[in-house]
């Protein structure tokens, strides 16, 4: 314990070990944030104005917003993602419960084999996997639609969270599970009632990146979508603010920086959960 | 309270046996209790009663009825886990009031029956704490707490004292002696401690490896092991072991140790020794029957001499050692009665409670 003969090396150390990297740290995170807000709220005479300082905004303007959300379909664009990700992460989630407790838990002939195969389907890169999907898409009719992405990311997500999930529910005691059979409970209700409960931070950890990894894909997106009212925002953002070699710098930053907003909140909002899930194991 | 019975009871994991052939009877309001050694197959067994485990061969009642294919859930039964598998996420009376819950009792009823068990465990106050917020000893009494409350058919218990330490242990043991005459139902027990065998069980099954090896009750089996596995897994410190030849002098047999050491057989035992006679044989008698030279207390007793090797004092009683042709011996002698190491010193046997074992079958004759 640290009397305060000690404060002043301790808090030396502490500076040396904790704040400095902490504020690098903190700084680069939030620096790009930074950038995208000021640039997309200077008008365009001020940041191609090269004898002004670039970090600061003498002249702040929201036209730049306003072009964003009436000249272009940005919210239409934030409605699909949203939807994208919330049933691809729906989908993937209970698929990888599912998947993960039976490979957790039950022993089946093949079991370990085809937890492998699992894992290896998880990585062959999307790179390779598009040129096939499209060939999918199209013959089910999918092409342009929102229903593509919807069933191409749990292409990679089902198995991540599979693998995430068997990890966790490995945390999980099965004598919990057993004793529950004893007492009364069917293999389905002992899951339900005991296992999942103590699952949720692994759950959750799963839900968070699976719902971050479908907000920001880009390339079967790419790909499968052509209107702009199909599009999500970082295909919108990049396809429809970028013409030829014209960046429209302030709509472009200014889409950038919505568009890492709800992603920035569901991670605030289940941090806690989050880190707790990641360090794993259920105690006594 | 109903009876279980377990008949040629086989379990492999793949292609390496766990359990190898048991058949056991466990009678009504019995505590029974499985002791022996890591890996004996005491665990297998148990889990198979619960229906944990897949049967591979053989045939488990419990009552009248066959329940090789019954889910652990149908079974009536409740155990208690080495590591107490209570519910993290559930208050004491939560956990307690699981399994009532979900056969779906009328409340007052569960409230009732959690209220009495909290009473005969002493953990009422307890009721509203998480696992997490108890000590190893209340976790343990929770635990037990949760079987009592379903008033099964029998109590199932893997070790349960083991995480607890050495006083919480003994205290324990005698709590559940008399929790068991309070709610009388069929209990099997599995431990690997043969005091806590000895102490509780009204009969005990001795495996080792995959077979039962004798079920007697305690001082039967302690008296009169069948084979010298049992002789030596039950007792502390263990029976001793000596390479011997048994022979006949005139009309009667004598067991010679050594060159110095030749020993009677009492007269009782002649007939049941004599097809032996002149073989190389195991003799086995217990620490408390070898003591220092003592006034003949009856015609059995003899005495010889030899030299102490180390001495082990335990306060009541001090363990001396010494090597009879290559054996080591050990007797229990009184603290002020022994010699220093390297002395000789006079002992006195009971040939009464010896043992004779037969090396090939290593059963005791
Ligand atoms: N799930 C399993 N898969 C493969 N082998 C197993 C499994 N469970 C137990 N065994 C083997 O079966 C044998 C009996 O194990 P068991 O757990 O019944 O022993 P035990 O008597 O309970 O021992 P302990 O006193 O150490 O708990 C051991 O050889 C063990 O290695
Ligand atoms: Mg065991």
């Amino acid at each position: 314990m640290s009397t305060s003969a000690f404060v002043g090396e301790t808090y030396r150390k502490r500076l040396i070990v904790f704040y400095i990297p902490l504020f690098l740290f903190v700084f680069a995170m939030l620096f790009p944030f930074f950038w995208m807000l000021i640039t997309s709220i200077k008008t365009d005479a001020e940041l191609y104005n090269r004898r002004v300082s670039p970090f600061l905004v003498r002249d702040p303007t929201f036209e730049h917003w306003r072009m964003l959300f009436q000249d272009t379909l940005f919210l239409q664009w934030v409605w699909n993602t949203l939807w994208v990700a919330v049933v691809s992460t729906g989908i993937s989630l209970f698929a990888g419960v599912l998947g993960g407790y039976a490979l957790a838990r039950l022993t089946f002939r093949g079991s370990t084999v085809f937890s492998i195969w699992i894992f290896i389907t998880y990585l062959v890169p999307p790179a390779l996997l598009f040129i096939p999907l499209t060939g999918v898409m199209s013959f089910f009719g999918l092409m342009d639609s929102r229903a593509s992405l919807m069933f191409a990311y749990p292409t990679f997500l089902v198995p991540f969270c599979i693998w995430l999930l068997i990890g966790y529910f490995q945390t999980i005691p099965k004598e919990l599970e057993e004793c529950a059979r004893i007492d009364g409970a069917t293999r389905v209700q002992a899951m339900v009632k005991i296992v999942l409960p103590l699952a949720v931070p692994g759950i959750l950890s799963a839900g968070i990146f699976a719902f971050t990894l479908s907000w920001n894909e880009f390339l079967y997106a790419l790909v499968f979508l052509s209107s702009p009212e199909n599009k999500t925002v970082p295909v919108g953002v990049t396809g429809e603010l970028i013409l030829g070699d014209v960046f429209f710098w302030g709509p472009l930053m200014a889409g950038a920086l919505f568009g890492s907003v709800p992603v920035a909140i569901v991670y605030s909002f289940f941090v806690e959960h989050y880190v707790s899930g990641m360090t794993g194991a259920v105690k006594g | 309270m109903a009876q279980i019975l377990i008949k040629d009871l086989y379990k492999s994991y793949g292609e390496t046996p766990a359990v190898r052939g048991i058949n056991l009877t466990i009678d009504e309001n019995e505590f029974v209790v499985l002791v022996g050694p890591s890996g004996c197959g005491k665990t297998t067994t148990l889990r198979m009663i619960a229906g944990l485990e897949h049967i591979t061969a053989g045939e488990i009642y419990i009552g009248e009825r066959l329940i090789n294919d019954v889910p652990p859930r149908d079974r009536d039964i409740a155990m208690v886990f080495q590591n107490y598998a209570l519910y993290p996420h559930m208050t004491v009376h939560e956990n307690m009031s699981f399994g009532l819950r979900l056969r779906k009792l009328p409340k007052d009823e569960i409230g009732r029956r959690v209220r009495e068990a909290a009473e005969i465990l002493d953990i009422g106050e307890l009721l509203d704490r998480r696992p997490k917020q108890l000590s190893g000893g209340q976790r343990q009494r929770v635990a037990m707490g949760r079987a009592i409350v379903r008033n099964p058919d029998a109590f199932l218990f893997d070790e349960p004292l083991s995480n607890l330490d050495a006083k919480l242990r003994v205290q324990m043991r005698t709590e559940i002696k008399l929790i068991h005459q309070r709610v009388r139902t069929t209990v099997v027990y599995v431990t690997h401690d043969q005091v806590e065998a000895m102490t509780l069980a009204d009969r005990i099954v001795v495996m080792n490896d995959g077979v039962v090896e004798q079920v007697a009750p305690p001082q039967e089996m302690y008296d009169h092991p069948a084979t010298r596995f049992v002789a030596g897994f039950i007792g502390s410190p263990a029976m001793n072991f000596l390479p011997c030849k048994l022979t006949g002098n005139g009309s009667g047999l004598s067991v010679i140790l050594s060159d110095g050491i030749r020993l009677n057989v009492p007269a009782n035992r002649e007939s049941r020794y004599r097809d032996y006679a002149d073989r190389d044989l195991m003799f086995g008698i217990r620490p408390e029957h070898l003591t220092e030279q003592r006034q003949h207390t009856n015609a059995e007793q003899q005495d010889f001499t030899c030299k102490v090797g180390v001495l082990e004092p335990m306060g009541i009683d001090t363990m001396v050692f010494m090597n009879i042709e290559g054996a080591d011996v050990c007797a229990r002698a009184a603290p002020r009665s022994v010699k220093g190491p390297g002395e000789d010193m006079m002992f006195t046997i009971d040939m009464q409670n010896m043992h004779l074992i037969d090396p090939e079958s290593d059963r005791i004759l």
